[in-house]
């Protein structure tokens, strides 16, 4: 089965630019994280704080703008977990890499990511980010929690869940690092990253046409409606 | 919307909340240069004219124009304009060495009920070498009449010895000797009119020797303080602001300000904005609660950390102070007489009259919890003498909100008690029955808690103690204040023994650290296979073509 590839434009500039600010930010803040909980000492405690305190309210605001941009746009449909395929995706990198066989759930424009993506990164943004968000905010208001009625928290409490969620984006990060290398060639996903362009097989890159063509006659539709208006 | 467009609403945003964060400090990050600290800036507006002034030229005064005799003719010259001092300062613990405190049936204090692991007690002033710095007149305690002149004469002139020296003239009878009294005499006329505020000489002459020496005692008092620069006490430094001990040891009545045994200096700590009338003895007075510059993290400790925790990093910077007396060594002698050895310090390791010591230079604190109130073990509490004897320990149950973590000199000491009664003992030192000239313990104590009226068994044994002192004097400049990662560090940081409050950096869960490390790993682990299978089967969801 020789396909011949085709240039799809698959992240705009906004996709891109969000997800390597969030590489910077999540490697910054993991790494004077992990400091200030005591695992090692490379900037200085003092130091390391003002970064992560620095770092982390800097991706608060930049996450509310992401949270904008994913319901302005529709794009949170690529989010809506999905249980069809997702066995076979699973299965697929279990197995079925080993064995050369193609991937049960090619990309699309409609559907960038296979349903084990799309369970991932529901359970990072939905919750695993949204509950380091809060703990970290709570962190570092803590001398502010008397003025808002919020005594009953804990800092220990807080700090232990914001370490436990920090474990497991750092697990997320390290597959995810390493699943980029699963693509055609191994550096295909982090070059789709950079430039927004994916090399398709044609026949996924056909139906995309046709979808697009549907979606462009449909417009012309809307346009003439309008204008007869 | 094209996407450059949500590029440059991204790129707006956050340079608007840039530029709003800039109003609001408490999000801003970078400190605003030649902006000065609020609560340094607020305690010297609090200092700003700080000469004082007064209405009267003492050497004007013909009562003070008289040939004295004895200390108590001054003291009545000075009663005679100041005519309320006596009822005032009679009661005061200057005075009484008593005070009451935490439990009713029990006096506090020197001339109390109170024992230190120093020289133990002052066996209700009946120890008369106590009495060397109480503000009577020649050791007579209570019963003499006040000594203005020890708090309130600047001069350095020696009352004392004149005194002593006109008198033995008189008893001498020798005309010779008598002629050089007149002499005497005039020089105390010059010196009595020298009337002052107490500077850090007069305070210091007795509090920077307690415990029998300079630097005994406190560790943050000692004769360095007379005149210190601001690197060993940004507040006293002669190169600085040259406070004396009164510019906040503030005084109602000739009460000084300040704690007195069990009683804490206050009852809480308010700033001068808040009570203009308050004392200006907490850090808090001047500098209110939230001194440092707003977008630091060092105000956000306030509510668990005292002042002193930080800007109080070392005592004991210039001269060395005791930290261990143990009194089982006391008594040996060589031929037949008391000796001592002085140590590495230049400071003395053995006495034949106290037993043996160690001195330490440069101290790093204990830390504990302090709500600002000492407790006490008297002669008259029941000890367990299994354990350490906390003398004076500091009151601050961990969810106390008003305790914060202070910084300690903790003395340790090994003293005797009543082996039956199980009390700390009282000895007798001084006198002819005072161990000092018996080197007899039994009989010592046998004195001692007699003078207190406290019952002796007869049997004495030795216990180990200890007696915490508030470190709060030796304020450092700010550049050496102890820093964060001295607390907030895993091993051996000041804080290590602190419990009851979480300390980022020192505290963590090793449950979770090592349940996240072995995902970690595991997971790397995996993907490490995963990997190899992928290249030892040479295929990558590619089938070969």
């Amino acid at each position: 089965m020789s396909q011949q590839m085709v240039k799809t434009y698959l992240f705009t500039r906004y996709e891109r630019f969000w997800h390597w600010l969030q590489m910077v930010l999540i490697f910054i803040l993991l790494l004077t994280g992990f400091e200030v909980n005591g695992f090692y000492s490379l900037l200085g405690f003092d130091t390391a704080v003002n970064i992560h305190n620095l770092t982390g309210l800097t991706w608060l605001v930049a996450f509310l703008v992401f949270v904008f941009w994913l319901f302005t746009t529709g794009e949170w449909r690529q989010y809506i977990p999905t249980t069809k395929r997702l066995f076979t995706v699973a299965l697929f990198y279990a197995y079925g890499i080993f064995k050369g066989d193609d991937h049960p759930c090619p990309k699309r424009k409609e559907a960038k990511h296979n349903p084990l993506q799309r369970l991932s990164y529901l359970g990072l943004s939905a919750t695993l980010l949204p509950v380091q968000m809060v703990t970290g905010f709570l962190y570092w208001s803590y001398n502010s929690w008397e003025a808002w009625g919020l005594n009953f928290l804990n800092l220990q409490i807080i700090a232990f869940i914001h370490i436990i969620v920090a474990f497991a984006i750092l697990q997320f990060v390290i597959v995810h690092v390493y699943m980029t290398t699963t693509g055609h060639t191994p550096f295909a996903h982090i070059i789709t990253m950079i430039t927004g362009w994916e090399d398709l097989e044609q026949d996924e890159a056909e139906e995309i046409l046709k979808v697009r063509n549907y979606k462009n006659q449909l417009e012309q539709i809307q346009k003439i409606l309008a204008e007869d208006k | 919307m094209k996407p450059r467009y949500f590029l440059k609403c991204y790129i707006a945003v956050i340079m608007a909340t840039a530029l709003l964060c800039s109003f609001q400090p408490a999000f801003a990050s970078t400190p605003i240069d030649g902006n000065e600290a609020p609560g340094r800036k607020m305690a010297k507006q609090a200092v700003k004219g700080n000469a004082r002034w007064t209405t009267t030229d003492h050497s004007q005064h013909k009562v003070l124009q008289q040939d004295f005799k004895t200390g108590e003719e001054i003291t009545k010259a000075c009663i005679s304009c100041h005519s309320s001092v006596e009822t005032q300062f009679h009661t005061t613990i200057h005075w009484t060495w008593r005070a009451k405190g935490e439990k009713s049936n029990i006096t506090y204090g020197k001339a109390g009920d109170s024992v230190n692991t120093f020289c133990l007690s002052g066996n209700g002033m009946d120890d008369k070498g106590c009495l060397k710095c109480h503000v009577g007149w020649n050791k007579k305690g209570m019963d003499s009449k006040i000594n203005c002149l020890n708090c309130h004469n600047n001069s350095g002139f020696s009352f004392l010895t004149a005194f002593s020296d006109i008198k033995s003239f008189f008893e001498d009878g020798d005309p010779e000797t008598n002629e050089i009294i007149p002499d005497i005499q005039e020089e105390i006329k010059d010196a009595v009119t020298s009337v002052a505020f107490p500077t850090r000489a007069n305070c210091g002459r007795c509090h920077f020797y307690g415990g029998g020496g300079d630097g005994v005692k406190h560790g943050d008092l000692d004769s360095s303080m007379t005149e210190p620069n601001k690197k060993l006490d940004v507040h006293m430094g002669i190169d600085g602001q040259n406070f004396s001990c009164t510019r906040c040891h503030t005084t109602v009545d000739h009460h000084i300000a300040g704690r007195i045994y069990t009683n804490p200096a206050v009852s809480e700590r308010r700033s001068l904005i808040d009570d203009d009338m308050a004392p200006k003895i907490t850090c808090v007075s001047c500098h209110s609660d939230a001194p440092h510059k707003n977008d630091t993290k060092m105000n956000d400790h306030t509510d668990v950390v005292s002042c002193q925790a930080c800007h109080i990093p070392t005592y004991a910077r210039v001269l060395p102070t005791q930290m261990t007396w143990d009194w089982t060594t006391a008594g040996k002698l060589k031929d037949g007489k008391p000796y001592h050895e002085d140590g590495p310090l230049g400071k003395p390791i053995y006495k034949s009259i106290k037993g043996s010591f160690t001195w330490e230079k440069n101290v790093v604190p204990e830390y504990q919890w302090f709500n600002g109130s000492l407790k006490s073990t008297t002669v008259k509490d029941i000890i367990d003498p299994g354990q350490i004897i906390k003398i004076s320990s500091p009151v601050g149950a961990e969810s106390d909100l008003p305790a914060l973590i202070y910084p300690f000199k903790i003395h340790r000491g090994i003293q005797p008690y009543d082996k039956i009664n199980k009390t700390l003992a009282a000895p007798m030192l001084s006198g002819k029955n005072g161990f000092w000239t018996t080197f007899d313990m039994n009989d010592a104590i046998k004195h001692g808690n007699k003078a207190l009226g406290i019952p002796y068994s007869g049997k004495f044994d030795y216990v180990k103690t200890a007696y915490a002192f508030p470190i709060t004097h030796m304020v450092a400049p700010k550049e050496n204040v102890v820093g964060c990662i001295e607390c907030h560090t895993r091993k051996d940081g000041r804080l290590a023994k602190i419990s009851g409050v979480f300390i980022p950096g020192r505290d963590h869960n090793s449950l979770i650290n090592t349940i996240g490390l072995l995902a970690i790993f595991g997971t790397l682990g995996v993907i490490i296979l995963h990997a190899i299978g992928r290249i030892v089967t040479g295929k990558n969801g590619k089938k070969e073509t």
